[in-house]
């Protein structure tokens, strides 16, 4: 919605300099569209910083992380964030099914977090009693996915 | 000429699209999904347009949707960035049956080119050397492939990239267990899940040569080495290659002009090596159809702008760079700060931004989409922004990034800035020219 932007990173290099061959700690400027910060760090071998805010920029409410779950010690849960599938891929058997024992090492879903697929581990042995979540849902970290009994 | 951009890609590159793009005069056009609508580059580009929900199979990668938001948004061509759909040749196609110019090579080179095999074939064709190894379509094949490359070996995602779909197999019973990973990640990142199988090479480094070309003539822009990697993303990228004599840089540049040259290249590529870390033999891996994610020490050194030459041989332009004209200057480093925890095998970190402090000065840029109050979706890459370095001596490249990284301040999510002071402070580091291997030796 803006036809320029503010600074390029030649122009705040140039900033830095004057402010590094001044006697002055920081630059602080705000304006109705952005506000940056640019300070010198605390230690010797430290170079500046630049903070910056931008009015306007409010992200949409997030997937809770860390949601609040019972700790319920028979759930497997997920360890972070993201997708929990149930098998490796479209149309493969799924990792476990109801009635199945499980020891510490075995796989029983994935979560796709970040494009990257993460293993989720039954963490203990036991008999797959329930699983809690559909095959591809967001969960948040924490979420119980499976039930052992 | 190019007059309304779309720009179909997020984060910090669709940033760095709009940057050039406004410096040129073009009116840029964001596609979005939900959960980038308050972005940054949202905020930046002159329009948005939503694509769809978070998750990128029903947005970044859903090509029908990306095409009838440039079309709606009266757009005359598109920079597809890195990743999602940037050398995916169905939507180039798609692309060209609406009129839209698509910013990168033509449909013959994607098709080539995002098909490893393919390009194995053509590197071959125009003299490059490759490893052994080569397709396998089926769960047999795979391991008849294995059976003569031998272990250690790796399985790579025919449609791959960005380490996405790759797997090291040590020995054979862990083969099948590694290949349903692999299939599984490639699945869902290039919506293909077919791999190959390569030699791995104990001692590799691996180098990059930046290619330039408008269809009829290529230049190269050096080389970068992209060495220092964890799970086969790349943490540090320097240009020029450290610690390698000027001889075996040359061969390799040589080698990726030939093949620029002979499949007509057009616009900026990137031709990867493997290169033995002993005695600089090197073997051509693939070739990388869009800019790159490390393309910024390349700029440092060279002063060229590499989007505003995509968009001008985009918009039907030859090059008016000539080799001669391409005279490198100094050493550049590049860090990726990533939102990843290092307490937990450096797993993605999704989460709200508090506080942003990036380093400045002097022969420092930063490219980011994140700010205090920033939003990192769990749909996404873990990147969060790009540190980049720039020094006449490697030396003192190696000294400014070590204060530089002393300086940063990111609040609400863990990074791997930590990880980058670790790297700089190695002796192995300062000496430069490590290879693939060198964070298994890290200080903790």
């Amino acid at each position: 919605m803006n036809d320029d932007l503010p600074l390029t990173a030649e122009d705040i290099a140039e900033i830095a300099a004057i402010i590094e061959a001044s006697p002055y700690r920081e630059l602080d400027l705000s304006t109705r569209r952005f506000r940056l910060r640019l300070a010198r760090g605390d230690g010797a071998e430290t170079s500046l910083t630049q903070e910056w805010q931008w009015a306007g920029s409010a992200p949409e409410a997030a997937i809770a992380a860390d949601a609040e779950h019972s700790a319920d010690p028979d759930a497997v849960a997920a360890p972070l964030p993201g997708t929990f599938y149930h098998a490796p891929q479209p149309g493969a058997p799924p990792f476990v099914a109801v009635g199945d024992a499980v020891g510490p090492e075995t796989v029983v879903g994935i979560v796709e977090t970040m494009k990257l697929m993460n293993p989720v581990h039954a963490g203990r042995a036991g008999t797959v009693a329930g699983i809690l979540v559909p095959n591809a849902t967001m969960v948040a970290k924490g979420e119980p996915l499976i039930r052992l009994s | 000429m190019i007059r309304r951009l779309f720009i179909a890609n997020r984060g910090e590159i669709a940033l760095r699209v709009i940057r050039t793009a406004k410096a040129m005069g073009i009116t840029t056009v964001l596609g979005v999904s939900s959960a980038d609508a308050a972005s940054l580059p949202a905020l930046m580009a002159n329009e948005t347009v939503l694509l769809g929900p978070g998750p990128s199979s029903q947005s970044y990668l859903a090509i029908e949707q990306v095409v009838a938001a440039m079309v709606g948004a009266n757009c005359d061509a598109v920079h597809p960035g890195y990743g999602f759909l940037s050398e995916n040749a169905t939507f180039a196609k798609a692309v060209a049956e609406v009129g839209i110019r698509f910013v990168g090579p033509d449909i013959r080179t994607l098709e080539g080119m995002g098909d490893k095999l393919a390009a194995r074939a053509l590197a071959v064709e125009a003299g490059l050397p490759v490893l052994p190894g080569g397709e396998a379509a089926t769960r047999e094949a795979v391991h008849v492939r294995a059976g003569q490359t031998g272990y250690p070996l790796l399985l790579k995602a025919v449609s791959g990239g960005g380490g996405k779909g790759m797997r090291r197999v040590d020995r054979a019973e862990d083969l099948d267990a590694a290949l349903d990973m692999a299939q599984a990640e490639a699945q869902a990142a290039f919506g293909n899940s077919a791999v190959y199988v390569e030699r791995f090479v104990a001692k590799g480094r691996h180098v990059e040569v930046q290619l330039l070309g408008d269809g009829t003539r290529a230049i190269h822009l050096g080389t970068r080495d992209c060495s220092i990697q964890r799970r086969f993303q790349k943490l540090v990228e320097e240009a020029p290659a450290p610690a390698m004599p000027a001889e075996a840089r040359a061969g390799i540049e040589d080698a990726a002009v030939r093949l620029a040259q002979h499949i007509g290249y057009c616009g900026a590529g990137t031709a990867e090596f493997l290169v033995d870390a002993t005695d600089f033999s090197f073997y051509f891996l693939e070739l990388n159809a869009r800019i790159q994610v490390e393309h910024p020490v390349t700029e440092a050194i060279t002063g060229v702008d590499l989007v505003e030459q995509q968009l001008l041989v985009a918009s039907g332009k030859p090059l008016t760079l000539t080799q001669a004209m391409v005279r490198p200057f100094g050493h550049a480093i590049e860090v990726r700060i990533n939102a990843e925890d290092p307490e937990a095998d450096f797993r993605p970190a999704p989460g709200r931004i508090a506080r942003a402090a990036w380093p400045a000065g002097p022969g420092i840029r930063v490219d980011t989409h994140i700010a205090a109050g920033g939003e990192v979706p769990p749909f996404y890459d873990s990147l969060l922004g790009k540190l980049i370095v720039h020094a006449p001596t490697r030396e003192e490249a190696v000294a400014r990034l070590k204060a530089a990284l002393a300086s940063i301040r990111i609040e609400g999510v863990p990074t791997t800035a930590g990880l980058h002071a670790r790297i700089a402070a190695d002796p192995r580091f300062a000496i430069g020219g490590v290879d693939t291997g060198f964070l298994t030796g890290l200080a903790q």
